[in-house]
């Protein structure tokens, strides 16, 4: 076959890209209030600003623990959209404050990945910013960002977890503070640091019942200030254990048994042991972080047009080692939970199949499998999760690994008896939000990347049968099925 | 060859498969990888095992109903696939295809608009009918390159992570070990099948092997109910519904990259991934509410005419090099075995791969990057 070619590969991306609907000086994800004070500052030294913020999340995402730990106890209530607005505006007056500024703000949108030029890359026309509400998708220029992102729920199993009512610290914070949209009514909180005693006062605060609080360590982590409000209200605090057993109906968790032995009747389990910086999108855009135990987990290195504020910049650093903590959590979890506990919910995946390194059960285990295990794999090389993942489907699910990825990587240092520093972070990947495709689609593609797509690199030789090669088959099949790089 | 030593540089699933032939053969196999098992584009890829182009296509079919059992490990290999025509243009294309198709005896069957949608739950009323291949299937990437590993070891062959190849060793015309930083493997015979990095480790030994390494992307849902037949794709799109019944669909325009002796240095998806969304969503309708939970790019290497270069070098004449030109995962029961025989008796033993050889390359320009513009953006 005589190729003549142009000079130019059609199919290739360069060029066929759209540009971004608009262009900000600066965009701010997370209308929190360092997200506010961020954007009301741009918008001071005469920047456009853009402040997005993804709540109110749709009912389907809370019930997929997405952005946080929902755990399927918010009422009816977050089903209604004007109601979750308005809700948000009257537990944040500062957003009127950042419209006065000049701020332009849009609630109910989610910023699910950032894109720029950097190694393995140079196609895109400029950094971007992925949008998307109920409706649609979009893009967005910017020259800074600030992320302010928040911090979500740390999961860790417990036998029953996978029910509804066990939840995390910022998820019922959310529900109580800011929509009062919480179902439940029995709480019992695991942890004692400041972010359970914070969350067990504030429930109070709400009218709740805190039934107990239960702490692994044999003394009390948290401010001791706090401390003495939850003694002050008659609230226990079980040192020393975890959570053995529980026990469940239709509307989820009905109680739960400690290792001692203790049986508490419930309808919520909080799960208050930690929050993780929420750096998926830092993450997903192959920005640099650091692990900084002090400050709850990894957190974003910081680039001259990329800022963090808030949690997402970290925990406030009270010399607390938050990972020892959580290590401490996981390693109790372990002691207590079944070879049958699961712990990645969306893909049913066991305790016994995680650190088994086996497949899911719809795939048959013949006896080479069987006799394969994390020890095994750890004779080929360090544990990676993301290896795990691909093996067990651990963290691939629907809530994207939120609730089971920091619990699995710990689990893997436990097992793999090395530091958690050394085990490699999951990747984040966009987008980092659940995402329809009838949503994420670009429905108005520029007619470049139409007219050049191709299912492969368009190469005609690549795809030519052998039998027709020499033979009229061959002009033919270029002439049917390839154009433009080839003359 | 029995009792000899060959190392395998690049444990991506074209080694792999070529560790697992050879150490069948009672060979002494050692892999060396830069990171883990197919890291990089061997387990990013859509998984398809249907390519009729190739040479190797009749080993190919022959071997993947039976991978499964001869490895000992379970690859999600599933038989046969649907393209269904969303534009009138596909439909005249597909058809085409499905013209050679009948003519090489491959068999196939032309599906009208009902009979996709019976065929395809998830499609819709909106295409212009399918193409059934009653052959070729899809696989799961990474489940199958582990397996491949597994299954070398399980034959006694040794795979070693986390060690970059840096350079060989030479005496007497041939390649006698193979450098990484922790340390010099002696060898009788070495298979360099490292991808885009292969330009980079074959100039060392004075051999040109042009290459040009370019990134490609896919996107992935939630899982979907499960089709009758998970091979369903089209559209201009590649891809499956995975046996938990996730969409796992990649195509259209790549980007040309230089890859330097490390290997990629990232991996980035970039906004096409709404591009690609688009195509599904057309393509599957029903599936159009789906979320898409992920998205990811792999890096892979073309020869000058998208062929893949299997050939075994008369100087050093006991290195094997392999490269499967961006279309190595479902070709891999085939490469391997035909990489076994070029290393133990110098020639495939059950097809012709003369059109696969490094010597067409000969006459080559220097600039053929720059003619095909496969030139990265500056």
């Amino acid at each position: 076959m005589e190729l003549n070619f142009t000079g130019t590969d059609i199919c290739a991306v360069n060029g066929t890209r759209s540009a971004p609907e608009a262009k900000y000086d600066l965009v701010v994800i997370g209308a929190g209030p360092s997200g506010i004070a961020a954007a009301i500052d741009g918008a001071a030294s005469g920047a456009s600003v853009l402040l997005v913020d993804e709540n109110p999340v749709s009912g389907a995402l809370m019930g997929n623990d997405t952005p946080l730990y929902f755990g399927g106890r918010m009422t009816a209530a977050t089903q209604n959209t004007d109601r979750m607005l308005e809700a948000i505006f009257m537990s944040m007056p500062d957003l009127e404050k950042a419209m006065e500024a000049g701020v332009e703000l849009l609630l109910g949108t989610t910023a699910w990945g950032v894109y720029r030029n950097g190694p393995g890359v140079q196609s895109l026309p400029e950094q971007v910013v992925g949008l998307a509400d109920s409706e649609r998708s979009w893009m967005v220029g910017f020259d800074r960002i600030v992320l302010a992102t928040g911090a979500r729920d740390l999961a860790i199993a417990f036998p029953g977890w996978n029910q509804p009512g066990v939840m995390g610290a910022a998820a019922l914070q959310m529900l109580l503070s800011r929509y009062g949209a919480f179902s439940g009514r029995r709480i019992v909180v695991l942890g004692s640091h400041d972010l359970a005693l914070e969350t067990a006062l504030l429930a109070l605060e709400y009218g709740l019942e805190v039934v107990g609080l239960v702490e692994v360590r044999d003394a009390p982590q948290g401010d001791a200030a706090l401390i003495e409000k939850i003694a002050e209200a008659g609230i226990a605090i079980h040192y020393g254990q975890s959570i053995a057993a529980s026990k469940g109906g239709l509307d989820g968790i009905e109680a739960i048994t400690l290792t001692d032995g203790t049986h508490i009747a419930c309808d919520t389990v909080c799960v208050a042991i930690g929050l993780v910086p929420s750096i998926e999108l830092v993450d997903a855009m192959h920005g640099p972080r650091a692990l900084n135990p002090a400050r709850g987990g990894y957190i974003p290195a910081g680039e001259p047009n990329v800022a963090a504020v808030g949690t997402c910049a970290g925990l406030p650093d009270t010399g607390f080692d938050h990972i020892a903590y959580r290590m401490d959590w996981v390693r109790a979890a372990l002691r207590v939970n079944a070879p049958d506990t699961i712990i990645c919910q969306c893909e049913e995946v066991t305790l016994a199949d995680l650190i088994g390194v086996q497949p899911p059960n719809y795939l048959p285990r013949p006896a080479a499998i069987q006799a394969r295990s994390l020890g095994t794999l750890l004779d080929d090389g360090p544990a990676n999760p993301d290896q795990i993942k691909r093996l067990t489907r651990s963290g691939m699910g629907v809530c994207q690994g939120r609730r089971c990825r920091d619990q699995v990587a710990m689990m893997l240092a436990i097992e793999s008896d090395k530091p958690f520093g050394t085990i490699p972070l999951a990747s984040h990947r966009a987008p980092v939000r659940p995402l329809p495709l009838k949503i994420l689609a670009e429905w108005d593609e520029p007619t470049a990347m139409e007219a050049a797509w191709d299912v492969w690199f368009g190469i005609p030789t690549q795809w030519v049968p052998v039998e027709d090669i020499g033979t009229e088959h061959q002009d033919a099949h270029r002439e049917m099925l390839y154009t433009g790089m080839y003359k | 060859m029995s009792g000899s030593e060959v190392i395998i540089v690049g444990g991506g699933v074209t080694g792999l498969s070529a560790g697992w032939w050879l150490a069948r053969s009672g060979v002494k196999v050692t892999v060396l990888d830069k990171f883990i098992v197919g890291w990089e584009a061997s387990g990013r890829n859509g998984g398809g095992a249907s390519h009729y182009s190739s040479p190797l296509f009749d080993e190919e079919q022959r071997l993947w109903p039976q991978m499964d059992e001869l490895l000992g490990y379970p690859t999600e290999h599933q038989k046969g696939r649907i393209l269904i025509a969303m534009t009138e243009r596909q439909w005249e294309q597909y058809r085409f295809i499905a013209e050679r198709h009948t003519r090489l005896n491959h068999p196939i069957e032309l599906l009208d608009v009902k009979q996709v949608q019976e065929a395809v739950p998830l499609a819709g009323d909106n295409c212009f009918g399918g193409v059934h291949y009653k052959f070729g299937g899809h696989a799961n990437p990474q489940r199958t390159v582990q397996a491949y590993a597994w299954a070398l070891q399980d034959l006694g062959g040794k795979i070693i992570q986390h060690s970059p190849v840096t350079g060989f060793e030479t005496a007497g015309g041939k390649v006698t070990g193979v450098k990484t930083a922790n340390g010099t493997y002696g060898c009788d015979a070495v298979v360099v099948a490292a991808g885009p990095q292969i330009p980079h480790l074959m100039a060392q030994l004075g051999v040109d092997v042009p290459l040009a390494a370019a990134r490609a992307e896919m996107i992935i849902t939630e899982p979907a109910p499960m089709m009758p037949l998970g091979g369903v794709d089209g559209h201009k799109i590649y891809g499956r519904q995975t046996l938990r019944g996730n969409l796992a669909y990649g195509g259209g325009p790549h980007e040309w990259l230089d890859v330097d002796a490390n290997g990629p240095a990232a991996r980035p998806s970039t906004p096409l991934a709404r591009n690609l969304a688009k195509r599904l969503a057309e393509l599957l309708p029903k599936a159009a509410h789906l979320n898409v939970i992920r998205s990811w790019a792999g890096v892979i290497e073309n020869s000058p005419d998208g062929r893949p270069i299997i050939d075994r070098l008369t100087s050093p004449d006991n290195v094997v090099v392999a490269s499967m030109s961006s279309v190595g995962f479902g070709l891999s029961p085939a490469s391997g075995h035909a990489i076994r025989d070029l290393v133990i008796d110098g020639t495939c033993s059950f097809t012709n791969i003369d059109l696969l050889k490094l010597s067409r390359f000969d006459k080559l320009e220097k600039n053929w990057r720059e003619k095909r513009g496969w030139m990265p953006i500056s």
